[in-house]
């Protein structure tokens, strides 16, 4: 991945409060086609980065490009990229329905849009009569996606967009980026958990104490971290496997029916073969990305605390 | 990635925007006057503004009536003193305030990240909702000096003049933008409101007391008294040195408090 390839392009980004660094010195590109996840725990930086992509706060050093522009200098933006910040930063007293029709009046589009973009996000039209008020942090959110995709914009730029949703909800918007994504779209979506982004994201992004702490998609990370692998793996006869990896000095212990095996997948698998073993189920141990990210996460603190 | 671009082709690295023409101004004015009345409260204060300018006038026709005294269309008109004068500021004030209160600036500058244009938008839907104002006291006090003409035995007078109109509309978007000052300053509705109120009624006050007890605060005084030096316009009786009292406490209490406060607001981190 080289830099300066991507539609959004964040490059050497600073952003100092007072003597604390909320950013600090960050770089990554997003890709068009593919969802980019920004990972980090609460008060990582993320919020903060998007806000100096759409020109909400001023960078204190280092600069953000959206397909080749700064922000500020892109004609009615919201026609070429989709913001969502924070879905509840939106009038209390507004109909949900009125955010859309400002939204679209000032991008200047036809109030059919409004109505189709309700309809993309399940919003009835009885909720979209309701307040903001009265929503429910879900059906923000909802309204929220709703509001970054009525100017059919071709880059995304999402804070924590599954915030609030029921997973139902995860997994509509899951499909609706992946689609977008697909369709050329650029999607940035940032979390704070793992298991949010770890399905939807083609490309992450770690972030910890304002650093980039790793990126790459799951596979190179997970790849990276290799060390750490652990998988499942129940085989017809996990006796016989245990002997099997035992002796290439893998280390093995008991889970529930089957055994947890300290390595990846395919070594499992390569040995099964060699000895003739069936398996019945195999995976990597859930958490391998969550450690790695948590690992990678407090590493930062670790750093933050010594210097 | 080159085969992304060859799959998705107008998708690319780049972002065309030869295409997009920037948000013309009037469509942001549009937006803005929308934003003063899609809400129970915006619109309430619109519809109290103009109610209160009515009751006000109402009540001072039934006492005039009643009194057997005189009084000309003028009159009528400076009673809105008690009611436009009272809610323009407000509306003024709301105009800006509910954007941080609310937490929409966010939308808004980034959906027009050309903030300027976006303030003089919102000051273009303040005068113009003053300008407005003025209309229709106009018409009520048309109204209520005709059927003070039906009702009591003295004559009507309709002492109208185009000079004292130009006077009312200006002392109505000077109060106007004094509230929007004041809220670009401090970025909070009740803040602001507070403020405004003590500088319409209690500042007065203090100045006239000053005046009438510190000897040299008396020379001082009507050139830091931006209401007192508004009176004469009430007549337009504005004589050379009023203008000159007028302009330099403008300077003041509107100019200062205005280009600070909008530069606040441009160089706002918006949160
Ligand atoms: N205006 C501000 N003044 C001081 N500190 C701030 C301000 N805005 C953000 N921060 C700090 O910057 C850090 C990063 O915040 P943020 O970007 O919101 O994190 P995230 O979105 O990853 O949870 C936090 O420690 C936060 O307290
Ligand atoms: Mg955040």
């Amino acid at each position: 991945m080289r830099q300066g390839e991507g539609m959004i392009t964040v490059e050497r980004l600073t952003r100092k409060y007072g003597s604390f660094t909320a950013v600090d010195d960050i770089s990554f590109v997003c890709q068009p086609g593919r969802v980019t996840g920004f990972l980090g725990p609460n008060g990582a930086g993320k919020t903060t980065t998007m806000r100096v992509m759409v020109g909400l706060t001023p960078p204190t050093s280092g600069q953000v490009t959206i397909g080749g522009h700064h922000y500020h200098d892109i004609p009615n933006p919201g026609r070429h990229v989709g913001v969502l910040l924070d879905a509840s930063a939106q009038h209390a007293g507004r109909t949900g329905r009125e955010i859309l029709e400002l939204g679209a009046r000032t991008m200047g589009l036809p109030a059919s849009r409004v109505d189709e973009m309700l309809e993309l996000v399940s919003l009835t039209p009885t909720e979209a009569k309701r307040r903001l008020r009265n929503y429910s942090l879900g059906m923000k959110q909802r309204l929220g996606i709703a509001h970054a995709l009525l100017g059919d914009p071709s880059v995304l730029i999402l804070d924590e967009p599954a915030n609030g949703l029921d997973p139902a909800g995860i997994r509509w918007m899951r499909g609706l980026l992946k689609g977008y994504a697909e369709r050329g779209g650029t999607v940035l979506l940032s979390s704070h958990l793992l298991h949010e982004v770890e399905q939807i994201a083609d490309e992450m992004i770690l972030i910890g104490h304002g650093r980039i702490v790793a990126q790459g998609d799951k596979k190179s990370l997970l790849a990276g971290a290799a060390s750490g692998a652990a998988s499942f793996v129940t085989a017809l006869d996990n006796e016989a496997l245990t002997k099997a990896l035992e002796a290439k000095g893998i280390g093995v212990s008991a889970a529930g029916e089957g055994l947890r095996v300290e390595t990846e997948t395919v070594e499992i698998g390569r040995t099964a073969l060699e000895s003739g073993i069936v398996l019945t189920d195999l995976r990597a141990a859930d958490g391998g990305l969550e450690d790695l990210f948590l690992e990678l996460t407090s590493q930062t603190q670790r750093e933050a605390v010594a210097s | 990635m080159s085969m992304n671009s060859t799959v998705a082709p107008g998708l690319g690295h780049a972002l065309d925007i030869s295409g997009t023409s920037p948000t013309p101004f009037s469509r942001l004015v549009r937006t803005e006057l929308r934003k003063t009345w899609d809400t129970r409260a915006g619109l309430w204060l619109l519809i109290a503004t103009a109610a209160l300018t009515g009751v006000v006038m109402v009540i001072q026709l039934a006492v005039v009536v009643a009194q057997d005294l005189t009084v000309s269309y003028n009159d009528f008109l400076t009673s809105t003193n008690f009611s436009i004068a009272l809610l323009l500021p407000v509306i003024g004030i709301l105009l800006l305030t509910s954007e941080w209160s609310q937490r929409t600036a966010m939308v808004t500058f980034s959906l027009e990240p050309r903030r300027p244009l976006v303030i003089l938008a919102k000051l273009v839907v303040g005068i113009g909702l003053a300008v407005a104002a003025v209309a229709i006291a106009l018409v009520l006090a048309t109204i209520c000096n005709a059927l003070y003409g039906l009702l009591s035995d003295f004559p009507v007078v309709w002492d109208l003049s185009v000079l004292q109109t130009l006077a009312f509309v200006l002392m109505q978007i000077i109060g106007m933008l004094t509230g929007f000052a004041f809220a670009a300053l401090l970025l909070n509705s009740p803040a602001a409101i507070v403020l405004y109120m003590v500088y319409s009624f209690v500042l007065p006050g203090i100045f006239g007391l000053g005046a009438a007890l510190i000897g040299w605060f008396e020379d001082l005084q009507p050139w830091i008294d931006f209401s007192d030096a508004q009176t004469p316009l009430i007549d337009a009786s504005m004589s050379g040195e009023d203008w000159a009292h007028f302009a330099v406490s403008g300077v003041i209490w509107l100019v200062i408090p205005l280009a600070i406060g909008v530069l606040r607001v441009l160089r706002a981190e918006v949160k």
